[in-house]
């Protein structure tokens, strides 16, 4: 350590501090939702915020995506994206409920192996996101093949085995530690947990400054001594292990597993990652920010339902946000200014 | 420091051919060159960014390989890059510490980050530039050129212990910013730290180090002793109006 020295005058802390990104987004739920609120009354005579069963039904519609959106987050801050998040809730809900079976069901998918204990399936299932996440990581970190195109891969793998598994046939009758797993609000708890875990591992540690590191510069990260394929590897590993427990939850929930479970869930857990603040070049973003786009497209969805808007212009108007949110983040980009 | 028959060639570029560059221990030597001469080219080898195509490297009295920047900064080599190698979504204590974070608690990966030590490490590293950054935890990005370029600096500063390598340091700075960069400079040859210099600033060189190589498409041209030699000189080395045979007391390559 150098020891030196200035006389001069400096004041280090005399300047503003930049507000968090936050902040805007939040601004947007609110300005949103009180919109809603001011049709509601014109148009159905009721209030659409102060109803305590639509809030929870709204939250718990978004939570199953928010879970994966979580991964999906953290991967877009490395400036990566993951497609694959869907199809692995597809594959994973097959694979786990066949090991999540009764025994009084006759035509279970292994006759032999029902009954078993909720940590069977949980483990099957993580290992199929894990799989899914080190092949994805294996592929763009060290065969350096653009993420878009990698998880575009196992996107339409995954889904082919998913499909494959039962020969397309559906999977059910879970034992009752597994319908659990999903049951009533759990999935709001369950995002909860996961969302506070990574927001403090994001912030807190050395795992969530060099993600932060990588997405903002790979080369700098790489020369300051960060081993960033090893570390992106471990990011799509999160994000595939968050998929498949999104996938358990999902099938949980529904009692019963298809092979078309969660599909398009991948832009949708994007798309809050992004009305969230998360930037797609990378480096920038954080969880509180996807849980509040979350909650966001939550209110969008039941909002339009709430003024029984129909669906195709739910499923536009949604796009519409997408595309909004991702053309703000260019902008965004384009106009920061050095300042002095 | 020293290396034999240094070579790096991109493809068919040959960025660098056989340098032969030495410097003793507590020396101060300054790289010289025009534009493309292969200065930055030397450094990312002598730093384990990239390897060289041919040559072999001494350091601290025997042969390294260094295989990654990791390598270099263990064995007591902190290097200032041309492009800074900033993290710009970070604030400035990430910037200084990255890839060697002060934790609390070591859980692998998930180690918690020691923020209140880095922040104040990096605060009196920051001094010793004398830049004035307003808010340490904003990110790089909205910082000016030179606000950048300190904290590189003072990033290198402290954690240099064998060997500082500058590229261009002042190149974005002010008047008072260059003159307490090379204040630090200066300190670092009181304490007996080798530092290699690259600057386009002569009168920086002679007033800062006590020998020069000159670069000239990629080749080292010559050496000189700092006090045997004058600015006029120095251009026409560089410029390759004069050459090594010319110049009395040069040592070529
Ligand atoms: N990655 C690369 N691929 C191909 N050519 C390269 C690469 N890096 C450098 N070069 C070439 O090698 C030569 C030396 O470049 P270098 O960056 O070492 O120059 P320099 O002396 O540092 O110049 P400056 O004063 O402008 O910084 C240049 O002709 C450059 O075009
Ligand atoms: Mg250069």
């Amino acid at each position: 350590m150098v020891e030196l020295k200035y006389e001069g005058d400096i004041s280090q802390h005399s300047g503003q501090r930049v507000k968090p990104p936050e902040l805007n987004v939040l601004y947007g739920l609110i300005g949103i939702a009180v919109i809603f609120e001011v049709l509601g009354w014109i148009f159905q005579g009721q209030s659409f915020l102060f109803n305590a069963q639509r809030l929870s039904i709204m939250i718990l519609q978004v939570s199953v995506v928010g879970i994966i959106a979580i991964g999906v987050t953290q991967v877009i801050i490395t400036g990566g994206i993951d497609l694959s998040s869907g199809s692995v809730v597809g594959a994973t809900a097959m694979f786990a409920m066949s090991f999540a079976q009764v025994s009084s069901y006759t035509r279970a998918v292994y006759p032999a192996l029902t009954d078993l204990p909720l940590l069977i399936p949980l483990i099957v299932g993580l290992s199929c996101g894990v799989l899914a996440g080190l092949v994805n990581g294996a592929l763009i970190a060290y065969a350096k093949i653009p993420p878009f195109i990698a998880t575009l891969g196992m996107m339409v793998t995954a889904r082919g085995i998913a499909k494959w598994y039962t020969k397309g046939k559906p999977v059910s009758f879970p034992t009752d530690s597994f319908a659990g797993l999903g049951e009533g609000m759990t999935p709001v708890l369950w995002f909860i947990i996961l969302a506070v875990l990574f927001q403090l591992a994001l912030r807190y540690t050395v795992y969530g400054k060099h993600t932060y590191a990588i997405g903002s510069n790979a080369e700098a990260a790489r020369i300051s001594g960060i081993n960033v394929e090893r570390h992106l590897l471990l990011v799509y590993v999160i994000a595939g292990a968050l998929a498949a427990f999104a996938g358990m939850v999902v099938a949980s929930r529904g009692l019963t597993a298809q092979a078309g479970m969660g599909t398009m869930y991948e832009l949708d857990a994007i798309a809050m990652a992004v009305i969230g603040g998360t930037s797609l070049s990378g480096g920038r973003g954080s969880i509180i920010g996807t849980a509040l786009g979350m909650l966001i497209f939550g209110v969008i969805i039941s909002g339009f339902t709430f003024l029984r808007i129909d669906a195709y212009y739910q499923e536009m108007i949604k796009g519409m946000i997408i595309v909004a949110a991702v053309v703000y983040d260019v902008y965004r980009q384009k106009t920061r200014v050095v300042v002095k | 420091m020293r290396t034999e028959g240094l070579s790096k060639h991109y493809g068919g570029v040959e960025a660098m051919n056989d340098a032969n560059f030495f410097m003793r221990r507590g020396e101060h030597v300054a790289i010289v060159g025009d534009n493309g001469a292969g200065k930055s080219t030397i450094v990312r080898q002598l730093t384990g960014v990239e390897q060289p195509t041919k040559g072999r490297i001494f350091f601290d009295g025997h042969e390294v390989r260094f295989g990654g920047p990791m390598d270099a900064r263990e064995a007591g080599i902190e290097t200032v890059f041309q492009n800074l190698a900033l993290a710009d979504e970070l604030d400035v204590p990430s910037n200084i510490f990255l890839g060697r974070e002060l934790t609390r608690f070591n859980l692998g990966p998930f180690s918690i980050l020691d923020e209140k030590k880095m922040t104040e490490i990096a605060l009196e590293g920051l001094k010793t530039t004398g830049v004035k950054i307003p808010h340490l935890k904003n990110t790089i990005r909205n910082m000016s050129g030179g606000q950048r370029q300190c904290v590189a600096i003072s990033r290198a500063a402290a954690f240099a212990s064998k060997l500082i390598i500058m590229d261009e340091p002042t190149a974005a700075l002010g008047v008072a910013e260059t003159a307490q960069v090379e204040e630090i400079i200066k300190k670092l040859k009181a304490q007996g730290i080798p530092l290699i210099l690259i600057s386009h600033n002569l009168r920086q060189v002679f007033d800062l180090v006590d020998r020069i190589f000159v670069f000239r498409r990629g080749r080292i041209v010559c050496s000189l002793d700092a006090k045997n030699t004058d600015g006029s000189e120095l251009v026409e080395l560089i410029t390759g109006i004069k050459h090594a045979e010319d110049v009395p007391g040069a040592m070529p390559n």
